[in-house]
């Protein structure tokens, strides 16, 4: 493990952001992953194991794809990470197949995990089934409701699916939910934690898992076009996609690194999940990290038009990278990201997650700004992380799809 | 202010301490004062008031539904220290039992110095561990307050030993790999943990997580100094929650029948 800056010290924090802050009951539980996966990393086995799992099965590496309509509307290059044609949809299946493979490892039988949109929920009964591992997805109720297709997919794949009711009924309560089972079941059971978020090792881990979309995406474009991207852009909930992509290009200082966050209605509103540009600093899911809260400490309920942006905490990392200032985070609105949704799909046939037309709306405005200082060769590489099917409930909903006269409004 | 008196007089006695636990501000504010005062009244040696936190992940559903309730009602930090304040009138020993990110965001310091001057006897936390929690240690230490930290049954004896020693008050041994709520029959990994625990430290070890009779009392206090029980008292109200009076009723009982529990 490299020491840098940018890097986690052996407690897990990034600088002021990370560490653990959890019940002692699962203290022996992470310290047991963190010597496992410290061990998994260095032994070559296991890393070849992963990297033949990624290519023979979740269809790695993904493509890099030049979006040239999108790139003329513009007037800059726009590179897409594909990592909506992995299997089951999203990047998310690189750091499951990780952690699942770590869990076979440790000789565990059970995996729980926590989900939003059902990406994570999905990816991980997938890699469940793989393994042959039992599998429990908590899933907050209201999320159950608006990503209906994705519960189905989850019990298709033999995962039982949870709704939990508490709090908000969101991903939050989710994450509540699965460490309250993990507390009771750690000694057969591994927490497939599904973003850079929560106690130290998982933010390191899980960006260990996920930072092939990056190092991908810099070969790939060294590659395709002899030089690095002008910039990298990725939406931020948690953040597994985005540090991902980040990871590779943290030492490269010439691109700049963006982070799009889910600014809802307007962060004006309240109404947002816009943790870094609107939180403050404090502890949730065991690390320190920006939090949505109020003067009490409470955390509070946040918004977003997308499931798997709908959280109130962020990837210390990434807390990190914002106050380095080594990356910038910006808001992307409900109406924002909706509005790239269907230009993408409409320019390039592509349908992409919310998530990811997040990170495409705030990708547009950098590009059309590189495109000013550096004309029609600046580069911006967006990680497209997922894809949309799951979220065409929502689409249907906001453009009015699906009517008699066959046209968005 | 410490509980260490408490824990004493009840060793004095030959029995072990009853420990209750309630969230401030439920069922509201002055009904919780009314609750802790009750359970005072009939028995418990030392109260611990909950900060209600909105992610709470030590917690079962039963005293998770309290705190939401306390949390929807508007409590605050402040309203806890009053709490505090009005319970430790009685002259036992009263400590907060919080997640950490409320106290972070309160102040430390600040958290530290208004807990101390509402009377308060220490803090019990049980998501920060000693290793985590600097910050605190030095505070409580500057306000002379009780530091609480949690052990479990799956410490390594490194950790408890660690713990053991950053600990002032007693130690809060917790019972069951699980979270809050009371249980039908108590853990067989309570009395090893204890022994662990004991093996490291003169302070006393109170265990929590799942008791909720005399019985149940009795059994823990033949090994522990200490017995805690919170989700019981908070299930009893939500039983009576449209009798408030019914409700400090059974709450008397309750901790009468726990009493007479840590006494047998």
């Amino acid at each position: 493990m490299s020491q840098d800056v940018y890097d986690a010290d052996e407690r897990g924090f990034f600088g002021d952001f990370g560490g653990r802050f959890m019940p002692e009951a699962l203290v022996a539980a992470l310290d047991e992953l963190d010597v496992a996966w410290r061990e998994a990393m260095a032994d070559p086995a296991f890393v070849a194991e992963f990297e033949a799992i990624l290519l023979d099965y979740a269809g790695t590496p993904s493509l890099l794809y030049h979006a040239e309509r999108l790139s003329a509307q513009v007037g800059a290059r726009i590179l897409l990470k594909r990592e909506d044609l992995n299997h089951t949809g999203a990047h998310k299946i690189r750091n499951v197949l990780g952690q699942a493979l770590l869990t076979r490892r440790m000789g565990k039988t059970r995996v729980i995990a926590e989900t939003g949109a059902g990406q994570h929920g999905v990816a991980s009964a997938t890699a469940a089934a793989y393994f042959g591992l039992d599998c429990t997805v908590y899933m907050g109720a209201v999320d159950t409701r608006r990503q209906a297709l994705n519960v189905a997919r989850m019990q298709l794949l033999g995962a039982t699916v949870i709704p939990v009711e508490s709090g908000s009924a969101t991903l939050k309560d989710a994450i509540n939910e699965a460490l309250r089972d993990w507390v009771a079941s750690v000694d057969h059971t591994a927490y497939l934690f599904g973003t850079a978020a929560g106690p130290h090792p998982f933010p390191s881990m899980v960006r260990d898992f996920c930072r092939g979309i990056g190092d991908e995406s810099r070969a790939q474009c060294l590659e395709q076009y002899g030089r690095l991207p002008d910039a990298v852009a990725a939406c931020v909930g948690g953040g597994s996609n985005a540090i991902g992509m980040f990871t590779a290009f943290l030492h490269d200082e010439s691109v700049a690194i963006y982070g799009f966050e889910p600014g809802g209605d307007g962060i004006e509103t309240g109404r947002h999940a816009a943790t870094i540009h609107a939180g403050q600093s404090g502890v949730l899911h065991g690390a320190r990290t920006f939090v949505l809260q109020d003067e009490d400490g409470q955390t509070k309920e946040s918004h977003s038009i997308s499931a798997g942006l709908d959280y109130p905490g962020v990837g210390p990392q990434h807390a990190h990278l914002a106050r380095t200032g080594r990356a910038t985070y910006l808001p992307v609105t409900d109406a924002e990201a909706m509005e790239a949704m269907a230009l993408l799909s409409r320019t390039e046939g592509i349908i992409p997650a919310i998530e990811s037309a997040h990170a495409l709306s705030g990708a547009l405005r950098v590009a059309a700004e590189l495109a000013q200082t550096k004309g029609p060769e600046a580069t911006i590489i967006v990680n497209l992380s997922g894809r949309g099917d799951k979220d065409m409930g929502t689409a249907i909903e906001h453009f009015g799809l699906g009517g008699p006269a066959g046209e968005a409004r | 202010m410490s509980v260490g008196p408490a824990f004493d007089k009840a060793r004095g006695e030959g029995r072990a301490a009853l420990v209750g636990y309630l969230p401030a501000g439920f069922p509201d504010l002055p009904g919780s004062v009314d609750a802790m005062r009750a359970m005072v009244a009939a028995g418990c040696d030392v109260i611990e008031v909950g900060l209600p936190y909105s992610d709470p992940v030590m917690d079962g559903p039963t005293i998770q539904a309290a705190a939401q309730q306390a949390l929807e009602a508007g409590i605050r930090t402040t309203d806890v220290l009053r709490t505090v304040e009005a319970v430790a009138a009685t002259g036992v020993p009263t400590v907060v039992m919080t997640y950490w990110n409320p106290v972070e965001r309160y102040g430390v310091a600040r958290f530290a110095a208004d807990l101390a001057s509402a009377g308060g006897a220490g803090l019990i936390t049980p998501d920060l561990t000693p290793d985590s929690g600097a910050e605190w240690i030095a505070a409580a230490d500057q306000h002379d307050l009780d530091k609480v930290f949690l052990v479990a049954p799956s410490s390594t004896p490194e950790r408890i030993a660690m713990t053991t020693r950053n600990c002032r008050g007693f130690v809060y041994a917790t019972a069951v790999m699980g979270v809050t709520g009371a249980r039908s029959t108590t853990s067989d990994l309570a009395g090893p943990l204890v022994a662990r625990t004991k093996a490291t430290t003169d302070l006393p070890v109170g265990v929590g997580l799942g008791v909720s009779n005399g019985d149940q009392a009795a059994e823990i206090a033949a090994f522990a100094d200490g017995v805690i029980v919170g989700s019981a008292f908070v299930r009893t109200l939500l039983d009576h929650a449209g009798d408030r009076r019914a409700g400090l009723r059974a709450l008397e009982a309750l901790t009468q029948d726990l009493a007479e529990g840590v006494r047998r």
